[in-house]
């Protein structure tokens, strides 16, 4: 046990939990304003891949790792504009749409990635890293926690934001009604279609971050796939977290540690199949659903489109 | 979903349906010409190696058997509104039972005894682990795709654990399970590398598909599916048709992963995992939840796959290609679907 507790492995599980965390964080938070709004948005992992491929490629070209994010946002956006057309404004079926765009962009993105760059995967530099002052001081947790790409503590200071958002905004409360109930949103004079519509957008703007966090400060490149899942298990924090972002942000925390466990393991000599350790977040919140069993709380009119003056 | 279902005429359907994929070959071709291919070879290339070959075509036939068997288990569940997004879990846990099973039973048992048995195992298992998502949308409405997903998340980990921990083959350098001799899989069928599972695969499909459209369950499923509150006012019990729906769906999908075992692979690899569960999804909307569609469709799609992935080293575009290419026709399919509504609401009023 001696050999968990010591700084090399902390800091490893610490920081590794961080840089796993903040996709899923950013992920999840986008999707939970998407479904607050009544879009049940499946296709954010098409979003967060094609995200991490516009932002490496940006950056890989540019040289400028700002930019690298800035394209990675908006790629995820732009792959959000389909699903805004389709299901928004045509109102398609939202997870028919979704499957469809998470699997054109695995495609796209594998297909253009080895059009340049065949099968090599060049590395970027490393990413700039903004050690807060005195707090990335602090033995163990300065290391660990307050020296990261100024994107995660941005995501964090998001996290916060959405809240008051949430809670004490007339957007925040258009938002609500758009997904509970839409029809009285319209009869208030507001519009649905562009407060969905710009829920959705942001979702994949968040979601394209978090992408290209994942392929600029998590690996340094991009692999085709190489969000494995992320995208969906933001929407698991996402419906977990019944609206409210302090619970996005937990859910983050738990995952990330748990997919941080098995090279933090590695560093302190001791070797735990990977699987072992990532069934771990699952089975907690399965087995927490289980016994807590409650109704769940989702957005009334989730997944179903608006169509002024129906019923 | 239940725009999905309407039907007028049958050239109207094949429409419907061509179009869709006439646009997608279209608009995929174009990529491709971006690329600086040539379309047209590459759809020939395609035909030719997963269709007009002898060896081609016994690998697409091959290809269907397990991915038929996910599409009866989606179809159960759709139509009945359930969305089981866990398949991987499914089909995995369900391949390694059967994976495990079967090299222990065959110098026991009879072949065919020994077969059946982990096929039974591989369903049974594929519903197990569906039951905490299906007790938890009957009993307490918990939306099943975050559940499913989870569980699928779960049961892929699980697999490998199994296969790395447990049932490995100490023989073997990547860990994995102990193979089933050939000539004890699923019998082969006349003298081509087809094997039997496409036949069962088949007649569950067909089986599945009267038992939806033509019994009072399959239609209290489609009841229940279309709309919720109608069925619990019609005095149905929701919670136990929900619950069946979930476990029948899950044990397909979990006989499938024995089937491609049994009569494939004989063993499974540690972090083998072909990801039916979402790739079957469209399928089965093509073939708007028809079981007998679904029949062709999968012989479509697994020909683009087999000669997709041949493609992939002899035309120099990676299979990669083939996701685009389905994506494309799902949206496209959606939209026709659209426009055909809004066309029919408009003629109506």
């Amino acid at each position: 046990m001696n050999a968990l507790l010591t700084e090399p492995f902390l800091v490893s599980l610490l920081y590794g939990a961080v840089t796993a965390g903040v996709p899923l964080l950013l992920a999840g938070l986008g999707e939970q304003m998407s479904e607050k709004a009544g879009v049940l948005n499946v296709g954010i992992e098409g979003m967060m891949l094609f995200g991490a491929y516009a932002g490496f490629v940006a950056a890989w070209y540019t040289g400028s790792f700002w930019l690298g994010f800035l394209a990675g946002g908006l790629g995820g956006a732009a792959v959000a504009f389909i699903v805004l057309l389709l299901c928004i404004r045509r109102g398609l079926n939202q997870i028919v749409i979704g499957i469809a765009v998470t699997m054109g962009c695995q495609g796209l993105t594998a297909l253009l990635h080895f059009v340049q760059f065949s099968r090599t995967y060049p590395r970027l530099a490393a990413a700039p890293v903004l050690a807060l002052p005195y707090l990335s001081r602090i033995p163990i947790l300065g290391k660990g926690l307050f020296s990261h790409s100024p994107i995660v503590y941005l995501s964090v200071f998001l996290g916060v934001v959405l809240t008051w958002v949430y809670r004490a905004t007339y957007f925040g409360l258009s938002l609500e009604a758009a997904g509970n109930k839409p029809s009285a949103l319209d009869a208030a004079g507001v519009d649905v279609i562009r407060t969905r519509s710009f829920a959705v957008l942001s979702t994949g703007f968040l979601a394209g971050l978090g992408g290209a966090y994942m392929a600029i400060v998590g690996a340094g490149l991009f692999v085709p796939f190489m969000t494995g899942g992320a995208g969906f298990i933001g929407i698991v924090l996402a419906m977990l977290a019944r609206g409210r972002p302090i619970w996005v942000l937990v859910g983050a925390v738990l995952f990330g540690v748990s997919l941080a466990m098995t090279t933090a393991l590695q560093v302190a000599g001791l070797n735990v199949p990977t699987d072992v350790v990532q069934m771990l977040p699952f089975a907690v919140v399965m087995a927490v659903l289980v016994i807590f069993a409650r109704h769940s709380m989702l957005p009334s009119a989730l997944g179903l489109p608006y169509v002024r003056g129906e019923r | 979903m239940r725009e999905l279902r309407i039907a007028d005429g049958p050239a109207a359907g094949v429409l419907r349906v061509l179009i869709p994929v006439v646009l997608a070959l279209v608009v995929g071709g174009m990529l491709l010409l971006a690329l600086g291919k040539n379309p047209l070879d590459y759809y020939a290339f395609v035909v030719e190696r997963g269709i007009l070959r002898r060896g081609g075509l016994q690998e697409t036939l091959t290809r269907m058997a397990p991915i038929l068997l996910i599409a009866a288990g989606l179809i159960v569940a759709f139509r009945a509104g359930i969305w089981n997004l866990g398949g991987d879990g499914q089909f995995l846990l369900a391949a390694v039972t059967a994976a495990a099973l079967a090299p222990a039973l065959s110098g026991v048992l009879p072949r065919g005894a020994t077969l059946v048995l982990c096929m039974a195992a591989g369903a049974l298992v594929g519903a197990i682990w569906s039951l905490a998502p299906a007790m938890l949308k009957a009993r307490y409405g918990v939306n099943e795709i975050v559940t499913t997903l989870m569980m699928s998340f779960l049961g892929v980990s699980l697999s490998n654990v199994l296969i790395k921990l447990v049932l490995f083959d100490p023989a073997t350098t990547v860990p994995q399970t102990r193979s089933l001799p050939v000539d004890e899989r699923l019998p082969r069928l006349w003298g081509s590398t087809v094997h039997s599972g496409l036949l069962i695969a088949v007649a569950i499909l067909v089986l599945i598909h009267l038992m939806m459209t033509r019994t009072a369950f399959g239609l209290k499923l489609q009841v229940l599916g279309a709309n919720r509150a109608a069925a619990i006012h019609a005095g149905e019990r929701v919670e136990r048709l929900t619950l069946l729906a979930f476990v029948l769906s899950a044990g397909l999908i979990g006989l499938a992963g024995a089937v491609e075992v049994l009569g494939v692979w004989g063993t499974v690899r540690a972090d083998w995992n072909p990801a039916y569960g979402l790739l079957v999804v469209p399928l089965v909307f093509l073939a708007r939840l028809n079981g007998c569609a679904v029949i062709g469709f999968t012989f479509f799609f697994s020909a683009l796959m087999v000669g997709g992935e041949s493609a992939a080293h002899r035309v120099g575009i990676p299979q990669y290609y083939v996701l685009v290419l389905v994506s494309l026709l799902l949206i496209f399919l959606a939209l026709v679907e659209y426009l055909d509504q809004s066309r029919r609401k408009r003629l109506a009023a």
